[in-house]
């Protein structure tokens, strides 16, 4: 054994007697047994995570030169896309990083959904991972403000003036929000605050928690049986493979896949099109008018469809009151998916094809709500987002029924 | 009973009381917190009424002004215009404005003090963005057979040249009118009602 090594160990039995270092590693990561069946779809979590610290990384660098005032905010922002050297790119890291943040964690949610991984016992995972998706989508809003464009600030102005529908106190909330009778450097300040030192502390702690609450009960996998019920003599489930060195390989690649998805974008089209970066977030924020069109970065586009598709008053409520109340149960409604679903096999592999086609006809439903966001509204597209906001909530309110009418097919004892 | 013996009872008491003070204690400690996102006074200082030139508009233009913080609009009509509010009444949601935010002299179709200029607070009363200007009859968006309105980007709301809000869209409310005065024919004060007039 040579010097270095020897030394390095005699570190590593130091730390070890102070401080749990080798538990934590085998538990964690060494000596933790996942599902050797894990496929395509198990990469988000981690892939979620890696975003995550570039998010982190690259928000820390935008702060040493960006400021969170009216008056200077747009320009500090333009400041660093043009003078700082490298500006432009820890930028465009960050803004591209956000829309990879969301399109991993809705894999990583649909992952979930299709192979049933908040049933029992993990629905503490899934509630703590709505939780930071929730967490998640307040970071992306509250940032969405900081560089004081056109869409930052008429965006702003419409998701806080929500708060405004709710009765009584409604008006009183959303002046409390701004801080302010319109959006203004106030409540630019606030946001600053919350999108760089509230938010990301309570994402890093609930991420924390989400990993705990795995560990603690083990992970699902693509056929939804039980890996701890089969376990060769010393404890170990035969169909589960310690997460290093197995899952640490082969995650690499997957980080590496995303690194080269991530790059093309950053480095040919940094806007995508407008998606990524709106256009009309080039200009700066007037409160005396609102662009033309307005829509939200596409990752709330569903969300913002269904508040839009009502626009019928019933039952002695306003349409705008409705709005709101849709569009929240919308995205709380994820978080009963553990006690909606009556079936007896957690994956999709297994289950009939009356879930299959729920399934479907869920995510077409959301796709096209998530695409009709994008447009400006015509009678013919409230229409159609009216049909697809039903059809969305049918699969929560229905789930009770069709999961347990449902066909299932016999489970495998091992996994396959 | 020993004297070494655990009162489990006094035990839960002062667990209990400890726990309800603490938590009183916590939550006058978080009045402060709270109250710093109240706006400040520097916030409600700045809304001083602000004064506005009516003699250049021309019929069928619209001027916008800054009053605390938002757009407020003055758009004179022409005759056609006013003729036509009268005619909205079917596809209007409230035409006779008894819901929305407004001086009493606006309890009418034609919104205002004089019937030609209308002053509006140019926000769309759904979620807060301000409608575009559409003064042509038959515009493409308001439908053919309107005859000009305001119609809002954001959420697809439609209000006729009164800032009143077309049946089955989502603004729930007609478009507020401010409180002003006029000064002499050619001024108008925006931000503040003349003697006697009612809110």
């Amino acid at each position: 054994m040579s010097k270095v090594v020897k030394n390095l160990t005699g570190l590593r039995d130091w730390v070890d007697a102070r401080f749990p270092l080798m538990q934590l590693w085998n538990e964690h990561v060494g000596q933790y047994y996942a599902p050797k069946n894990f496929n395509f779809w198990y990469y988000f979590g981690v892939l979620s995570l890696v975003v995550l610290v570039i998010q982190i990384v690259t928000g820390i660098w935008l702060v040493m030169n960006y400021k969170p005032d009216a008056e200077f905010a747009f320009a500090s922002v333009e400041y660093i896309m043009r003078d700082v050297d490298w500006g432009w790119l820890i930028r465009y890291m960050h803004s591209t990083g956000a829309s990879f943040f969301f399109i991993v964690i809705y894999l990583h949610m649909f992952r979930g959904i299709m192979y049933g991984s908040y049933r029992k016992p993990r629905e503490l995972i899934w509630v703590l991972g709505m939780c930071l998706y929730l967490a998640l989508m307040a970071e992306a809003f509250f940032g969405y403000l900081l560089p004081w464009g056109q869409m930052s600030y008429w965006g702003a102005q419409v998701i806080i003036s929500l708060f405004g529908a709710i009765p009584v106190v409604g008006e009183t909330l959303s002046l409390w929000i701004r801080g302010d009778y319109v959006v203004s450097d106030i409540t630019l300040n606030r946001f600053f605050a919350f999108h760089v030192i509230a938010l990301p502390f309570a994402i890093a702690g609930l991420v924390l928690l989400h990993i705990l609450a795995l560990h603690h009960v083990g992970s699902n996998n693509p056929d939804g049986i039980d890996i701890k019920a089969n376990k060769d003599p010393a404890g170990k489930p035969l169909d589960g493979i310690p997460f290093h060195p197995y899952y640490t390989i082969k995650d690499a690649p997957a980080i590496v896949g995303l690194l080269i998805l991530m790059s093309i974008v950053i480095f040919f089209a940094p806007e995508m099109g407008g998606y990524f970066l709106e256009h009309n977030n080039f200009v700066p924020a007037d409160p005396l008018k609102t662009p033309e069109h307005i829509a939200p970065v596409w990752y709330f586009t569903p969300f913002y469809s269904i508040l839009r598709a009502n626009t019928i008053n019933f039952f002695m409520v306003p349409a705008k009151l409705w709005g709101v109340i849709f569009m929240g149960l919308g995205t709380m409604a994820f978080f009963l998916l553990p006690w909606l679903d009556r079936g007896k096999v957690r994956s999709i592999r297994y289950r009939g094809w009356i879930y299959k086609t729920a399934l479907s006809i869920f995510v077409v439903s959301f796709l096209i709500l998530g695409y009709l966001g994008l447009l400006p509204p015509t009678p013919g597209r409230t229409a159609v987002a009216q049909v697809c906001t039903i059809l969305y909530f049918l699969f929560f309110l229905l789930m009770p029924f069709y999961t347990k009418w449902d066909k299932t097919k016999p489970v495998p004892e091992r996994v396959t | 009973m020993t004297v070494d013996s655990t009162d489990i009872e006094r035990r839960q008491f002062l667990t209990g009381t400890a726990a309800v003070l603490g938590g009183l204690g916590a939550g006058v400690a978080a009045i402060p917190f709270v109250s710093t996102f109240q706006p400040s006074e520097r916030a409600k200082a700045i809304g001083a009424p602000v004064e506005a030139n009516i003699d250049q508009i021309e019929p069928g233009q619209r001027v916008t002004y800054k009053w605390r913080g938002k757009p407020v609009w003055i758009i004179r009509r022409t005759e056609e215009q006013l003729a036509a509010l009268e005619q909205m009444r079917d596809i209007l949601a409230d035409p006779d404005s008894t819901s929305s935010v407004q001086p009493e002299f606006a309890e009418n179709s034609w919104r205002s003090l004089n019937q030609e200029y209308l002053v509006l607070v140019g926000i769309c009363t759904h979620l807060g963005c301000s409608p575009s200007f559409r003064p042509l009859a038959g515009d493409v968006v308001m439908g053919a057979d309107s005859v000009g309105g305001f119609y809002c980007p954001c959420h697809g709301s439609k209000f006729d040249l009164s800032g009143r809000v077309y049946a089955g869209v989502p603004a729930p409310t007609n478009m507020d009118v401010p409180p002003y005065k006029f000064l002499n024919e050619s001024r108008i004060l925006i931000g503040e009602l003349a003697e006697g007039e009612g809110a």
